[in-house]
């Protein structure tokens, strides 16, 4: 008994902070992407990042084009500030649409 | 001794204003010398400020996708033109606090720029790309000249700057060109293009002699310079391999030429993927040292008198603005104004300097001499600060 409390308590907290960790995201996605990208992800410097745009790359392609950027052009390597899951999880929330 | 008809005389009249006042608020008498834009970039509204007194007059909201805005003044000093990047232009009354008129002008525009002459406003777009003209006063469409050349079917067009003569300059980002824009009052425009300046320059600036106009490269170790006085124009490379063949560190947020830091015959631009300010000289073009900074300089900004200069850093060092010494090349101050610090404006002769925390959602006006903070000014999502003495500035 107490013992279910604990643990539905505890799968409340990780929910509670993987909630966080998608505002997070979506923050970096908005604010710091859409410097290049267009704050509506509409495209700016670089192109468009909305679901439409997207729809020609799978999932871990965008992964990857966040994790090691497109050399020769503005397009950074995120790798230094973002874990694999959580290039991963940005480029699910891209391609369904998820930001704005 | 008092003549009491006269006296008489006023009282009516000194009352007259207050009772026209209860009726009507009549807008308030005052200069627009001091005043100031704040774009607010996730809710597409802007504030108008006021740099005497550091208070906010008025927000004016439905400008659209406000990233990455920027502004530019008329000659009177009385209305901004806001250049959004949803090909949004509008033309905000200062003193009236309203939109006096708003155009969506193209699909995604990036900066704009004000003739010499105040009659034409030009603006810079992504999509489609190219530059098109507008008259300042009613926004109708004077000229649309497509960024289309021999290497790119159309090209982004980046770093435009109004240069004498009812002319602009700006840069083809996807086709490497610079062109200068001509439109004489009552002839065809003229445009001269140079070909082949380098691989994606995504910024320029002039000096405000309008004599200088250099674009930033991406894609090579270099910058661009035109002599805008030497006719043929000539696009020559300076500082080329400034990276000395070291790899670039990636960049998180492209650097700025717009407000760079031009003191005397110094030049302060920031490099493109390495943590350092370069600086050379103007007369000579060659280089004279460089600043070790904290992050990679998005902005670097003289303080008028050519002094100091002060410059902001990308993503993920974006909540430190440092201060460096123009003669010295020394940093003499390091300040924490906030999370993500996207701007800075100084007061016209810069006994202050007004500092954007995105998420801070707050702009700090700083005393440039002490460093101390002056005022918090409430904003909300703060970017660009426009100050109105930018009307009087070629290449602003
Ligand atoms: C400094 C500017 C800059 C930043 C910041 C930036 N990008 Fe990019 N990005 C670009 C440019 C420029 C391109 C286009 C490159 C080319 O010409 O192929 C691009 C391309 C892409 C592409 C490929 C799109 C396509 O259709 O080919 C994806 C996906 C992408 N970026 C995702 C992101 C994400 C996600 C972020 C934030 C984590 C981000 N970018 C941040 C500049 C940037």
């Amino acid at each position: 008994m107490l013992l279910s409390k604990l643990i539905v308590a505890i799968c409340a907290t990780s929910a509670l902070a993987a909630e966080l960790d998608r505002e997070r995201l979506k923050h970096l996605v908005v604010q710091e992407c859409g410097s290049c990208h267009g704050l509506v992800l509409k495209g700016g410097l670089g192109r468009p990042l909305t679901q439409d745009a997207l729809a020609h790359f799978p999932q871990e392609t965008v992964r990857d084009i966040i994790l090691d950027g497109i050399p020769g052009t503005p397009m950074p390597p995120w790798r230094p500030l973002l874990s694999e899951n959580e290039a991963a999880a940005i480029a699910v929330m891209l391609k369904n649409g998820d930001i704005r | 001794m008092i003549d009491r008809r006269s006296v008489l005389a006023i009282a009516p009249l000194a009352l007259a204003p207050r009772l026209a006042f209860a009726q009507a608020p009549a807008p308030q008498m005052r200069g627009t010398g001091d005043l100031g834009v704040i774009i607010e970039r996730a809710t597409g509204s802007v504030l108008i400020v006021e740099t005497t007194d550091r208070t906010v007059l008025t927000r004016i909201e439905g400008l659209g996708d406000l990233s990455h805005a920027s502004v530019c003044f008329s000659r009177d000093e009385r209305f901004a033109f806001v250049f959004g990047r949803d090909g949004g232009l509008s033309r905000i009354d200062l003193l009236g606090g309203r939109i006096a008129k708003r155009i969506v002008q193209g699909g995604n525009a990036i900066g704009g720029a004000v003739s010499d002459d105040g009659r034409l406003v030009a603006v810079s777009n992504y999509e489609p790309g190219g530059v098109r003209v507008f008259d300042a006063e009613t926004l109708a469409l004077v000229a649309d000249v497509p960024a289309t050349s021999r290497s790119a079917a159309r090209s982004k067009t980046v770093g435009l700057v109004d240069i004498p003569g009812r002319a602009f300059v700006y840069a083809l980002y996807d086709a490497g060109e610079i062109w200068r824009l001509e439109i004489p009052v009552s002839e065809a425009p003229r445009l001269t293009r140079l070909e082949n300046v380098g691989k994606l320059p995504y910024d320029g600036n002039v000096t405000s002699d309008g004599r200088h106009y250099f674009a930033g490269l991406f894609g090579e170790d270099g910058v661009v310079h035109v002599d805008l006085w030497k006719e043929p124009l000539k696009a020559e490379r300076v500082l080329d391999g400034y990276g000395r063949g070291e790899a670039p560190l990636p960049v998180y947020k492209m650097p700025h030429f717009e407000g760079w830091a031009a003191t005397q015959n110094m030049l302060f631009l920031p490099a493109v993927g390495r943590d350092e300010l370069l600086v050379f000289d103007l007369s000579t073009l060659k280089e004279l040292g460089r600043v070790q900074t904290y992050g990679q300089p998005v902005f670097a900004v003289a303080r008028p008198d050519g002094r100091h200069v002060w410059v902001n850093y990308a993503y993920p060092k974006n909540n430190v603005v440092e201060i460096v010494d123009s003669q010295s090349l020394a940093i003499v101050k390091r300040l924490e104004p906030g999370p993500a610090v996207l701007h800075l404006e100084f007061a016209p002769r810069g006994h202050e300097v007004w500092v954007s925390s995105r998420d801070a959602d707050a702009v700090i006006v700083y005393d440039t001499r002490s460093f101390q903070e002056k005022a918090r000014i409430k904003a909300s999502k703060p970017s660009g600060i426009f100050f109105t003495a930018r009307a009087h500035v070629i290449g602003k």
